[in-house]
């Protein structure tokens, strides 16, 4: 079923563990490039947790410890030789609550290409990034304003602009619209349609409409076994597929609203 | 029936008004305690008042703030405040060329470097360090300090502002590395991560978004620091000298403001003369000084407060 996407993640017998906590169990799973892979499932099965192994956030929590091999286009990111901050330089992410930095919001999109030593012109970089994150025209007028007095729907989208500054391929997002009203969802999810265009992007969703209404493929993830706390991947497929003739009896539970 | 419900209420009333009572008092209580320290801080400025209104009936506040020698104490007296407050600026200065480099660089250690671990180590006893009875750091500086001073600069007077500088430099330490670290630990966890999710490394977390978000209350705990440096008071009468000098020169000995006052509270001076009411005069200049220091610090905090918001 993937075969007409290039794919441009791919985890294979994934593990993790937070000290004697295993938390991920034995995931293996492929990401089509330019298409939306939305991840459900029930609070605590460990949603956050594989996305952020993609990005490799998970090395700042000291006791985490990652088994098993994640491939970007090939590369093996968990490679002792590869720089975990080179890794986030193309797989950039959005987070649950919008966050952005305490600083103007030209300051805020420049970030990341600063740090990167951008040697291109700045204003035309903060200029399409914002434009990409359907901002723009909102706030061109008030470039050196703070991020902070935005609305949290406009905070969100200078927090995806900022990610796109960087240029990444891939862009992770973790339940980016659970701060936000139905109409700053709606407009998140609609720049997503753009974005895909683009970019890889990986969405972490309690919200099966809206994985349902963005995403092209879907993992439903749950706690591996009876008793057990670490999750895993049940079944993954075409979106339509998972929410109309789901083959895992527990994905039809859940899809159907009959759990979790 | 009828009956029983009433006694009922009334007792339920009395027991309401037993209950508000007992309230009262607690508040009155509460009250009284928090007045005391208001109230020694209005009594401690009403005589401070007093006694440099009489100083500046004698002495002329144009010469208090203008002249360069001071000397109340000798049989030529000259009130020029100068060399006292450049005795105390020069050696709170150099203490800071301590302080503040090396307590932010602890600060940056302890919030963003340092494991759990290390952190629940090192930071209490970094506040023991601040807890150590600063007549000790004076000796310290005397005895120690001065000495290897003299090996350096063979020119160092036994009592100098440098040896009192470096000492207090290091007592002043802890206080900026605990107040920074605060602040530092205080920027929300979801700012680093958006930080490291653009790329950035541990150390561009540091300088690019932890240090400019902690900002103000790095800058009240700098102020906090040189409010602290101005009004220190053992090490520089131990260590620093009594010397009213208008001079650059840290091996020399100098006088703080607050030596001064130490020297003639603990002096022969006669409580009516106009040496005496000196002390007065130069305590309220320090009050004003270190007041205004900690209100610039207060405000900064306040502001930080609310930078998140």
């Amino acid at each position: 079923m993937l075969e007409q996407h290039e794919i441009a993640l791919s985890v294979k017998n994934l593990n993790v563990y937070y000290g004697g906590f295993h938390a991920l169990d034995n995931i293996s799973l492929e990401i089509p490039a330019r298409q939306i892979t939305a991840i459900i499932g029930p609070s605590g099965c460990g949603k956050s947790t594989f996305l952020r192994c993609f990005n490799r956030m998970n090395d700042l929590v000291p006791t985490a410890r990652v088994e098993g091999t994640a491939l970007f286009y090939g590369q093996n990111i968990y490679d002792p030789k590869i720089n975990p901050v080179e890794v986030r330089r193309h797989i950039g992410m959005v987070f649950q609550k919008p966050n952005p930095f305490p600083k103007s919001i030209y300051e805020n999109v420049a970030y990341g290409a600063r740090i990167n030593g951008y040697k291109g012109d700045m204003d035309e970089l903060v200029e399409r990034s914002l434009r990409a994150a359907a901002l723009w025209d909102e706030v061109k007028d008030n470039l050196k304003k703070s991020a902070l007095a935005l609305s949290g729907g406009q905070q969100q989208r200078l927090c995806i602009a900022r990610a796109i500054a960087v240029e990444p391929q891939v862009i992770l997002m973790d339940e980016p619209a659970s701060a936000l009203d139905p109409i700053a969802t709606l407009k998140i999810e609609e720049l997503m349609q753009e974005l895909k265009k683009f970019y890889t992007i990986v969405i972490v969703t309690h919200n099966m409409q809206q994985a349902a209404r963005v995403s092209d493929y879907t993992a439903m993830m749950m706690l591996s076994k009876e008793g057990s706390r670490a999750g895993t991947v049940i079944e993954f497929g075409p979106t339509s597929q998972i929410f109309t003739k789901p083959k895992d009896k527990r994905t039809e539970d859940y899809v159907t609203g009959r759990f979790g | 029936m009828q009956e029983s419900k009433l006694v009922t209420d009334v007792v339920f009333l009395r027991a309401r008004a037993d209950h508000d009572r007992r309230e009262g008092i607690i508040r009155a209580v509460l009250l009284l305690f928090s007045i005391v320290s208001v109230f020694t801080t209005l009594g401690i400025i009403a005589v401070l008042l007093q006694e440099t209104i009489l100083f500046f009936q004698e002495v002329s506040i144009v010469e208090f703030f203008t002249d360069t020698v001071w000397t109340p104490l000798f049989a030529s007296k000259k009130f020029g405040v100068l060399p006292l407050v450049n005795g105390t600026l020069l050696v709170a200065a150099g203490a800071m060329l301590i302080a503040l480099p090396l307590g932010l660089l602890a600060a940056i250690y302890l919030s963003e470097y340092a494991s759990d671990r290390a952190r629940k180590i090192l930071k209490p006893m970094l506040e023991i360090l601040a807890g150590v009875p600063t007549v000790v750091y004076g000796y310290f500086a005397l005895t120690f300090i001065t000495p290897l001073l003299q090996k350096i600069w063979s020119e160092t007077q036994a009592f100098n502002a440098l040896s009192a500088s470096i000492v207090m430099g290091f007592m002043i330490l802890p206080l900026v590395a605990s107040l920074s670290e605060d602040a530092m630990s205080a920027v929300p966890q979801s700012l680093r991560q958006a930080a490291y999710a653009l790329g950035a490394t541990r150390l561009e977390v540091t300088l690019r978004t932890v240090l400019p978000a902690a900002l103000s209350g790095i800058s009240a705990a700098f102020i906090l620091a040189v409010s602290r440096a101005i009004g220190e008071t053992m090490i520089v009468a131990i260590a620093a000298g009594q010397q009213p000098k208008l001079t650059l020169n840290p091996l020399q000995s100098i006088e703080t403001m607050t030596a001064y006052i130490v020297q003639v509270s603990l002096g022969d001076t006669p409580q009516q003369s106009i040496a005496y009411k000196t002390i007065f005069a130069v305590g309220m200049l320090l009050f004003t000084m270190t007041l205004t220091m900690n209100l610039i610090s207060n405000w900064l905090t306040r502001r930080y407060r609310e930078v998140y918001e």
